[in-house]
């Protein structure tokens, strides 16, 4: 198998072990080294942690701005709702390395580059949900808000938007756990975090670093989520029974 | 091999695109068969006796949070390269999709229809067969078509694993050069638009008449697929 990679010249240093003065689990490649890992947390494991959190709060964050601005105008602008939605549904379904391949072509291989593909995958649902939310606010509620006097604005800004906070916070929580996932595949254009150490280990064919770096992005995803699902029900306490009745 | 564009490449090598492609598919069709094999009588069970929720969803949620790659990733250390270590991997990514739709969609089916038909007389796995089924149709393969799809765009990574595919044009560049690596990813991208699509047909055609109209509904199945996973453990 010919496996080409484009890393970065500058992204992080040798990660592959030192087999000289190594252990004899390294030596003989088994499936996981603990102090290997243990011994190289600091060195390798946590710079790419980092910064794969980095990529994806950097790309979540654009992806809501465009995304939260897109869905306030469709709510006002019925029109815009439907052009929006199959544009994203457009360039969500393209498959990822295609993405991040063709943007090459434009951009190079930088992060930037990264930025773009992961930021247009969090749109559909970002947009979706937050559209979704804002569309079941009961029409009585809004009605009452005019009735006490609220402007247009005060209405979307201390009524409808905070009603549509659970439907949001979903996408969110979605969006970021596709996001932690999709980065790892950026990393083959040259944005770093936890995907390099997995490509890494797919040239030195290191089993350790697979393992680690595999397991390290699982559990990455995982707690995002548990957290963002806190982060949820602590914002928004009156949404708990409802979503719980389903 | 190297062409200037990638529409030159294409033509130029027909052959390795054609055999390429079956090779993607050959691999997405049996991990998707697989899933559907495990997660469909697992999750209609699950549905038809209204249990097992906190399982079904939560399962669901972490299936979603796997990072594909790192799962092809920890597949390597484990199982080494080869077709088994993705086909495992894109299992395990494609069942928990499967399996949400499938209980929620049965599960939840109108009780009253589910009451007459026990009324009528018919015995539990006659009203799964002819009631629950058909009027979970809809939402079922929706999942099954988010899954393929799913499966069909993961399976790119493959080549990673040595598990073949479209993914090994695209990550080769010295051998295809940019115009390949160009008419590879375009060609996966049409692949996945038109998996789709065929799907959509199908899933119209398979839809019990009466609920056709719900089937045009559940096209916006990420979002179906968004309401089933934003609910929290116990429902």
């Amino acid at each position: 198998m010919t496996v080409a990679l484009h890393l970065a010249p500058a992204a992080g240093g040798p990660v592959i072990p030192n087999f000289g003065g190594a252990s004899n689990c390294v030596v003989q490649n088994h499936q996981f080294c603990m102090s290997w890992f243990t011994h190289n947390f600091n060195s390798v494991f946590k710079p790419a942690l980092i910064q794969h959190i980095e990529l994806t709060a950097i790309a979540v964050g654009c992806g809501m701005a465009i995304a939260f601005a897109a869905a306030i105008f469709a709510y006002k602008q019925s029109w815009f709702g439907t052009p929006f939605s199959l544009l994203s549904a457009f360039l969500y379904t393209i498959p990822s390395l295609a993405l991040f391949e063709l943007l090459v072509q434009v951009t190079g291989i930088n992060r930037f580059t990264a930025e773009i593909g992961l930021v247009s995958y969090t749109l559909l649902i970002l947009f979706r949900n937050t559209l979704t939310g804002l569309q079941g606010v009961p029409p009585a509620v809004i009605e009452a808000s005019r009735a006490m006097g609220y402007t247009p604005r005060q209405t979307l800004f201390r009524v409808e938007i905070p009603l549509a906070t659970p439907a949001i916070m979903a996408g969110v929580r979605i969006a970021t756990v596709t996001t932690i996932s999709l980065a790892t595949v950026a990393a083959y254009i040259g944005a770093g975090g936890l995907g390099k150490l997995i490509f890494d280990a797919i040239q030195s064919g290191f089993k350790t670093e697979f393992v680690a770096a595999g397991a390290m992005a699982i559990a990455l995803a995982i707690i995002a989520d548990i957290l963002l699902v806190l982060i949820q029900r602590a914002i928004t306490p009156w949404s708990r029974h409802r979503v719980q009745t389903f | 091999m190297r062409s200037s564009d990638p529409l030159t490449f294409f033509f130029n090598n027909l052959s390795l695109f054609e055999s390429k492609v079956i090779a993607h598919l050959e691999l997405s069709f049996a991990a998707v068969g697989v899933a559907i094999l495990i997660a469909i009588p697992l999750g209609a069970w699950l549905g038809h006796i209204h249990r097992g929720s906190f399982l079904a969803i939560s399962v669901s949620n972490i299936g979603r949070a796997l990072p594909s790659l790192a799962v092809i990733a920890i597949g390597i250390g484990i199982l080494g390269i080869g077709f088994l270590n993705t086909m495992v991997a894109l299992v395990i990514l494609a069942g928990p999709v499967i399996l949400t739709n499938i209980y929620v969609a049965v599960a939840e089916v109108d009780p009253d229809a589910v009451q007459a038909a026990r009324a009528m007389g018919m015995t539990p796995l006659v009203v799964l067969w002819r009631v629950e089924l058909p009027l979970a149709m809809p939402l079922i393969f929706a999942g099954v078509r988010t899954a393929t799809v799913y499966v069909v765009a993961t399976a790119t990574l493959a080549t990673f694993a040595g598990g073949g595919g479209l993914g090994d044009i695209i990550v080769n560049e010295p051998t295809y050069g940019t115009a390949g690596v160009i008419a590879g990813s375009l060609m996966i991208t049409v692949l996945a638009f038109a998996v789709d699509g065929l799907l959509a047909i199908v899933q119209n055609r398979i839809t019990p008449y009466p609920l056709r109209k719900q089937g045009r509904q559940a096209k916006v199945e990420p979002l179906a697929n968004a309401a089933a996973w934003q609910a929290p453990g116990n429902r």
